[in-house]
């Protein structure tokens, strides 16, 4: 028979080492006494573990190891024992066999441990204590059933990484100063830990949001079992929420129903249905205080032109000009507009230009921001506002530029090229031509003068057609 | 934190605690990191609970109790004469932040009584989320819910900060909306969960962030007289048409206050109750609304037994159902095993033939369903199924839901 002795708490170490050991010398489970707690960690046997060779083992065993060392039962690394020794000698898929002994009983310690962890996330409070070095500390004391200090430490870590805290239990303790994480031993419970005005907000809190109506203190103690709670503040007013629930609802009830009171406020009833912009000033100024829909933009970039004009033009979105001056179609695109405009003899400053997005969508490379396209989502974002826009323009027609106006406007993709001319949208006259940008991506300079041509001629159709 | 704002903590609480969505689940895990605050972990967690049973997991709170609606089964109504009171948006980022940092909560859930206009409040949620979000860094969880009569551009918005949107229906069918909340319109609210379900969509396919766990929606049960098959039929529709992830049954609860047009006595609670076990065979147990409805009489389901026993005893020729051999659809319609217990049954029998002591390792709920299964060493005695009183053998007394 031979005896090994782990480290007290979750051993996760010495047990591997101890497997490694007993796995080379096919030391079976009948002969191993394990014992926890003596000082000197693994006895004489620690040197002669470090050879042993790493176990291949399936990883829902690993898993489950994990878990069950932190167990306060003293068998349990007996019982682990006996797993790995039956998974290594041909029983593989042991795990899968849940109504195996051995298998339902550290099904029930790791689910044990689960619960622990899960409850120590969940009932664990801080309080906050001011801190020498400036700013706030925050402490808590928590009395976990198993050893599990170190497992939810990363919890911790990654919720509360910003703060410097300490979590104290009678298992060990933790530190945490915004940069490592310490552990330390087991502490004893603080004698005060003073209750700062949170603490008394969380009490109201606590007993506001209980409905006395469906009293039902067994359901809470399932949940919530009487061990946790003289470590939780809110848990002090329990007794008396209980006790007073039933006089509050029979005085519920008994209350004569009130007769409901005339109180007809007539004149703000009616200004509530007066909440949408009522100015394309002030339906812009909303835009601007507004969050992109899209990455990147430094600002939105609204439409420009005379209210009531014949026609508005719509493009698909800011560039980078138009995002730093906050000016639609000033860009080489607008440029570009603006020549096809002039040689269509048509006045830019009688049209309405604006935009299917609002901001500017682009990736940052060195230096230059690269445009990117609205997906077909980030459009229907701005839908609403677009709609509205050219509610208060009330153009004879609307010319789209491009697919992605063509898709804001008309709610379906529509291939440019092969439908460009007329088109009816939804609740406007349209008219659907290329982009200019497009134009200014065609590489051979006769294709492009071509290009032109016909942009400058849908220019002039769509004129006549206002 | 002054006394002040704790008074108005206790009001708007008060005013709050009516909406029976909790979960804090759904969002994909990520963390505030050292210049943030918080994490989500996917599954939520409740930190503690009241006596009334429920979980505390965020922080619940209306902005504003103040109403120009005037909806009858609501305590916060504008013809109601309860105290009001206002928060700003400073004093709720506040409150989140400092209960947050000392792991009292998962987040917030923000609702609000209508004030000046349906957009201006809106627009003030969304400020809550938008300020904790962007200037604090905040990576816990928001659940806003939606002011269903506030312009869309609005909902676009509170999509960008959200985890998740709720819109609360409230009333089962079109005519109770219209006697009871005469401010609302089910087309306005169904418009409003489409357009939010389409977000959604899109933003998963195109991955971006945009309400990433879904939306959910509440009903109130007894406050008017539609059965519970109405309410099960408006569900289904809700998760097909709208991809709800869920619908809360609230059963209606007396008010202080409470007008006369409303039932003086609230519902039994187990009303809801198997409202909830119904909803979730409807979801993950494949039953539909006509199998489940069959298990009680005239459109409401049985208070004594879990729906999925009354459906069984209704439905007795179909079983016992052998554990050795059945398909997992037949397996989950046997009372008393769960999802969890059928899916341990098929991987075990891969390995050995099933008797009954395995099984009471496999599943705890082995006394329910007993007299419905055949195991290698069981074969339920005598046709159990088809004795009278198994309904009452099987019924476990339970008044502790019920204080009426
Ligand atoms: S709108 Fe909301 S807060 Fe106002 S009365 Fe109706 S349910 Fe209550």
């Amino acid at each position: 028979m031979r005896t090994i002795t782990l480290r007290e708490g979750a051993d996760l170490d010495g047990f591997r080492r101890a497997v490694r050991r007993l796995a080379a010398a096919r030391t079976a489970p009948e002969a191993v006494l394990w014992s926890v707690g003596a000082p000197s960690l693994f006895g004489d046997e620690a040197p002669a573990f470090e050879n042993g060779a790493p176990v291949l083992l399936p990883q829902a065993v690993g898993r489950l190891i994990e878990t069950v060392v932190c167990h306060s039962d003293p068998e349990r690394y007996a019982l682990l024992h006996r797993l790995v020794w039956r998974v290594l000698n041909g029983e593989r898929a042991l795990l899968d066999q849940h109504a195996d002994p051995l298998v339902h009983r550290l099904e029930r310690l790791d689910k044990a441990v689960r619960r622990d962890i899960h409850k120590m996330h969940a009932f664990l409070r801080f309080r906050a204590l001011p801190d020498p070095a400036g700013g706030e500390r925050y402490v808590a004391w928590f009395e976990p059933d198993h050893h599990i200090v170190e497992a939810v430490a990363p919890f911790f870590v990654e919720r509360f990484e910003s703060m410097v805290w300490t979590i104290l239990t009678p298992k060990g303790s933790l530190h945490w100063d915004r940069h490592r994480l310490m552990t330390g031993p087991p502490a004893e419970r603080p004698d005060s830990l003073a209750d700062d005005r949170f603490a008394e907000g969380w009490l109201r809190y606590y007993e506001s949001t209980f409905n006395p109506a469906r009293v039902n203190p067994t359901a809470m103690r399932a949940e919530m079992p009487r061990k946790f709670w003289a470590n939780m503040p809110e848990t002090a007013a329990i007794p008396a929420m209980v006790r007073a629930a039933p006089a509050r609802v029979q005085a519920m009830l008994e209350a004569e129903a009130a007769i409901p009171r005339r109180r007809m406020p007539e004149k703000a009833v009616a200004a509530m249905a007066r909440q949408a912009p009522d100015s394309l000033a002030d339906l812009n100024r909303l835009i601007q205080r507004s969050e992109p829909l899209v990455p990147g933009a430094t600002q939105a970039v609204p439409g420009e032109g005379p209210e009531g004009a014949a026609i508005a033009i719509v493009g698909e979105q800011p560039g980078d000009q138009e995002d730093r001056e906050g000016r639609p179609f000033v860009g080489p695109a607008g440029q570009l507009l603006t020549a096809a405009l002039e040689e269509a003899g048509i006045d830019r400053g009688g049209l309405y230009l604006t935009n299917a997005v609002k901001h500017f969508k682009f990736v940052q490379r060195g230096k230059r921001r690269i445009h990117q396209s609205p997906t077909a989502g980030e459009v229907k974002h701005y839908r609403w506002w677009l709609m509205t826009e050219l509610g208060f323009v009330r153009p004879r027609l609307v010319v789209a530029l491009g697919a992605t106006a063509a898709l804001a406007l008309s709610g379906r993709p529509v291939s440019v090229l092969r439908e460009r001319g007329p088109m009816a949208f939804d609740g406007w006259d349209g008219f659907v031509t290329v982009h200019p940008s497009y134009l200014l991506r065609l590489p051979g300079e006769e294709e492009r003068r071509r290009a032109q041509a016909e942009f400058v001629a849908d220019l002039r159709r769509a004129a006549a057609l206002a | 934190m002054d006394d002040a704002l704790i008074e108005k903590l206790g009001i708007l609480a008060d005013a709050a605690k009516y909406d029976a969505s909790c979960a804090s689940s759904g969002a994909k895990p990520r963390s505030g990191g050292k210049e943030g605050l918080g994490s989500t972990t996917g599954a939520g967690i409740c930190h503690a609970y009241t006596p009334d049973g429920r979980c505390v997991s965020l922080l619940k709170i209306l902005l504003t109790n103040h109403c120009l609606f005037d909806c009858v089964y609501c305590i916060n109504r504008r013809s109601s004469n309860v105290r009001r009171a206002r928060f700003t948006v400073a004093e709720v980022v506040e409150l989140t932040l400092g209960f947050y940092k000392r792991n009292c909560i998962e987040g917030l859930f923000l609702s609000s009584g209508i004030i000046r206009s349906p957009d201006h409040t809106m627009e003030q949620m969304m400020l809550v989320a938008r300020t904790l979000r962007r200037d604090h860094g905040f990576a816990g969880y928001i659940h806003l819910k939606t002011i269903p009569e506030a312009s869309p551009w609005l909902i676009e918005q509170a999509g960008l900060w959200a985890d998740r949107l709720s819109i609360n229906l409230e009333l089962p069918t079109d005519h109770s909306l219209k006697a009871f909340a005469p401010e609302k319109n089910g087309g306005t609210i169904k418009a409003v969960m489409g357009q939010v379900n389409e977000r959604i969509v899109e933003a998963k396919e195109e991955r971006r962030r945009f309400s990433p766990a879904g939306q959910s929606t509440q009903l109130i049960v007894g406050a008017d007289d539609a059965t519970d098959r109405s309410v099960l039929e408006t569900s289904g529709t809700l998760y097909q048409r709208y991809g709800l992830r869920r619908v809360y049954y609230s059963a209606f609860s007396p008010i202080p206050e409470a007008s006369s047009v409303l039932p003086v006595k609230p519902p039994p609670l187990q009303r809801e109750n198997r409202l909830y076990q119904a909803d979730w065979l409807l979801r993950y147990y494949g039953f539909t609304v006509e199998e489940i409805a069959s298990g009680g009489e005239g459109g409401m389901l049985d208070l004594g037994i879990d729906p999925k026993l009354a459906w069984a005893l209704k439905n007795r020729e179909r079983f016992p159902v052998d554990v050795n051999r059945a398909d997992r659809e037949m397996l989950l319609r046997v009372p008393g095993l769960g999802a969890r217990a059928v899916d341990k049954i098929l991987s075990a029998r891969r390995h050995t033939r099933l008797r009954m002591e395995d099984l009471g390792r496999l599943s705890n709920g082995l006394r329910r369903a007993r007299p419905f299964l055949i195991a290698a060493d069981y074969h339920p005695a005598g046709g159990l199924t088809d004795r009278l009183d198994l309904r009452q053998r099987l019924v476990t007394p339970s008044s502790q839901l019920s204080l009426f």
